[in-house]
């Protein structure tokens, strides 16, 4: 008879099953087994067996472990210390086998061998160790390369695509500028201080792969000023192959494309660099030359004042090394979050409580139609004294 | 002279320029185009000529070390001991030798292991941990992620909806999923007021921070016994006094429930677009979650059967309208998909142009 029936219908069907992955650890390790069957419980019972978190962490560090310990009494649950270890993944989540394996030998040796490869946020998660095994984890893990990510009321592990290293879009290098900021932030990363979570993620071009525009506080998205760069060599060869150029053209959101049969013109001034002809035509069309940035501000889930899309604060900004510019903005931004923000109030919110205008001056952006989609519609707005005093 | 060896933080992640494929890392930021080759395989072109492919592979959320080993394993055969994971947690392996191609694909295929996710198909799901991890978790999302991979496995190793479809589901409205901007998603959900236990909210909580934390001002302090009283009418189960203290107990197994949502996305082509609610209600129904699968099947076929090609769901559903998203997909409206909670009023019609059905 299992112990874990209904567990077991999870091993059915086509997809590869994580209850598989589990018992093969259970099999071996006694502490493993014990959250297996905690799951089997909750699969009955239809809820969840898990506490509150705990205050528990390596020495120096506030963030990177969550305290988790289980509801169940210590008959039932003879291990009830199941931690998890958040550690930060190498820029766009590339690995040498040499560094995974090293990392498997240190988690089979302090935890239950469970990993999430990755989570949510884009860290290495290590799910399930006892108190007394996170130290000597950590230093192990410091030992082989790794540290930890962000938890709790800091800058969170920030993430990336995969950038230069294999698309031909990246306008800016994501994995460098990645792991500057990562190494800029680390005291922000390790040491919890502020209001709440801060989510940084950084994609190479307006395709955003790592959906930053949606899920980060801070959105850094590769973009160009100039035009886009068509080979017309390429796209006849496309058209000689039946691709339907007129169609791509007039797929075109801003009506940007004409094509005569022979050559496909852009008007540079109305392209809005939406990335449609470059999927469809991947071959002929290239990104821009004068590359930057686009930044936006404010993506994050519903908690609490429901789900907000991030906005542009910085239509453009360069983004070469050493990125002084972005560096700089993304502390004043901190800074004025961190001064200004209620307890759990994300950074979006606090723009939105506080009005574009207080946040622009702050980080001294001055406004621009870029930011919005049309201005106000109401005449409720502010003069300060200031500026009463120039238009008089 | 102390023998102890010095204690080292704050080194970071390990440098990219070790972790990166040496062929990438020669042509970097010197691709020219890439092109798809076969479902899950794409081939990558640097201006030099160099060709790779990376062969996408779908992994489990929770896997063991051992899993992790195997997975070095085939990268040390066949990609030269690199591999790289995706924003969607898919594993990819780099391979510069084309002859290696054939050899991989039937050893991942050996393995069970699902290679696509490419194009226009079914992504991997992007989900929460669940009742493995997770105290606030009302539902496990990697189980009903297994079940709804089963049911739509032909939809990842195929290439032929006609759209992307991105799936997520949060185990409760923290949402650590991309749950707000997804095709199509699940969110677990409470529906009764939090119960307050006066002992542990007197002990441990905080009360300004506790009675801040209602995002509907239904908490209010009771002085006299330390504690907080919620004014259940205003309650909308949010479950963020949950968080912000233990004492606010909101887990009850009979009255939670699931909810399905449709038509978000966060992509390029367009501004994105949030996922709206499509069911209120479905139960929560271990292990395998029948009802919601049904529900998700419901919509994927309505949006088979009735989109052009190259629509995402939203897509579709902005060409038809809602009104006929419901018909057609026969799910009920109700109250509940009314917003009265914030930022409503651009959400009502305010013009007589809509369709009957």
């Amino acid at each position: 008879m299992s112990e874990t029936p209904l567990l077991d219908e999870l091993e059915k069907g086509r997809w590869p099953s994580f209850v598989t992955e589990m018992k093969r650890m259970a099999a071996v390790k006694p502490y493993s087994k014990n959250i297996l069957l905690q799951l089997e419980r909750s699969y009955v019972e239809r809820v969840t067996h898990w506490k509150h978190g705990g205050i528990v962490g390596v020495r120096g560090y506030g963030g990177g472990v969550i305290g988790r310990y289980s509801d169940l009494p210590p008959e039932v649950m003879q291990t009830p210390e199941v931690h998890t270890l958040r550690v930060a993944q190498p820029a766009g989540w590339f690995y040498s086998t040499k560094a995974l394996r090293k990392l498997c030998d240190v988690w089979e040796k302090h935890g239950s061998g469970f990993i999430n490869l990755h989570g949510s946020t884009g860290d290495i998660i290590l799910l399930g160790a006892q108190t007394a095994s996170l130290q000597p984890c950590f230093e192990d893990l410091i030992s082989i390369g790794f540290d930890l990510g962000g938890s709790g009321g800091d800058v969170r592990t920030l993430s990336c695509c995969g950038g230069p290293a294999f698309c031909q879009w990246s306008c800016i290098d994501t994995l460098d500028i990645y792991h500057e900021l990562t190494m800029e932030l680390q005291d922000e990363i390790h040491r919890p201080r502020f209001p709440y979570k801060f989510k940084i993620k950084i994609a190479g071009c307006p395709n955003d792969c790592v959906a930053a525009l949606a899920r980060a506080d801070l959105a850094i998205i590769g973009t160009w000023r100039d035009s886009i760069k068509i080979d017309q060599e390429a796209v006849r060869e496309y058209a000689k192959k039946g691709v339907n150029i007129a169609a791509v053209a007039a797929r075109c959101p801003p009506q940007a494309l004409e094509w005569d049969g022979k050559e496909l013109r852009v008007i540079p001034e109305d392209c809005t660099r939406c990335m449609k002809c470059l999927s469809a035509l991947p071959k002929a069309i290239l990104p821009g030359d004068d590359r930057g940035v686009s930044i936006l501000l404010g993506g994050k889930a519903t908690i609490l004042q429901g789900a907000f899309l991030g906005w542009v604060i910085v239509p453009f900004m360069k983004a070469d090394k050493p990125y002084r510019e972005l560096k700089e903005l993304t502390r004043k931004i901190l800074d004025w979050w961190d001064e200004n923000a209620k307890t759990r109030e994300r950074v979006g919110e606090l723009v939105y409580r506080v009005g574009m205008r207080n946040f622009l001056k702050a980080i001294g952006q001055p406004p621009a139609p870029q930011m919005v989609y049309a201005p106000r519609a109401n005449p409720y707005y502010f003069w300060s004294p200031e500026e009463l005093e120039e238009v008089k | 002279m102390s023998g102890e060896k010095k204690y080292i933080t704050d080194i970071g992640p390990p440098h990219y320029r070790e972790m990166v494929h040496p062929v990438l890392m020669k042509n970097y930021g010197k691709w020219r185009y890439h092109e798809y080759v076969a479902p899950g395989i794409i081939k990558h072109v640097s201006m030099n000529g160099d060709e790779v492919y990376m062969v996408r592979a779908a992994i489990p959320k929770i896997v063991s070390v051992y899993f992790v080993r195997e997975l070095c394993d085939i990268a040390d055969k066949y990609s030269d001991g690199y591999v790289k994971f995706t924003s969607r947690h898919n594993v990819e392996f780099i391979v510069t030798d084309k002859n290696k191609l054939d050899g991989l694909l039937r050893e991942l295929r050996e393995r069970g292991w699902p290679v696509g996710g490419t194009g226009r198909s079914l992504k991997a799901i992007i989900h929460t941990q669940g009742w493995v991890h997770c105290h606030t978790a009302i539902i496990d999302a990697p189980g009903l992620a297994k079940a709804l991979y089963d049911e739509l496995y032909d939809y990842f190793v195929r290439d032929d909806l006609p759209g992307k479809l991105k799936i997520a589901i949060a185990c409760c409205l923290n949402m650590c999923g991309a749950v707000h901007c997804s095709d199509l998603a699940f969110v677990g959900m409470h529906r009764k007021p939090p119960v307050v236990n006066d002992d542990i909210v007197s002990r441990l909580c905080e009360i300004p921070t506790l009675v801040a934390s209602c995002p509907t001002a239904a908490i209010r302090p009771a002085p006299e016994k330390k504690s907080v009283i919620v004014n259940e009418e205003r309650c909308m189960y949010c479950g963020n006094c949950y968080t912000v203290c233990p004492g606010m107990f909101i887990h009850n197994p009979k009255y939670d429930c699931l909810s399905m949502w449709v038509g978000g996305n966060a992509v390029a082509g367009g501004p994105p677009e949030f996922s709206r609610l499509a069911i209120p209600y479905l139960p929560n129904n271990p292990p395998r979650w029948p009802e919601c699968v049904q529900a998700a099947k419901k919509v994927i076929d309505a949006w088979i059967k009735n989109a052009k090609k190259g629509e995402r769901i939203g897509d579709w559903i902005k060409r038809i309208g809602w009104e006929r998203f419901f018909t057609l997909t026969e799910i009920p409206f109700t109250d509940k998909h009314i917003d009265d909670f914030i930022f409503s009023l651009p959400t009502f019609r305010t013009t007589t142009q809509f369709k009957w059905r």
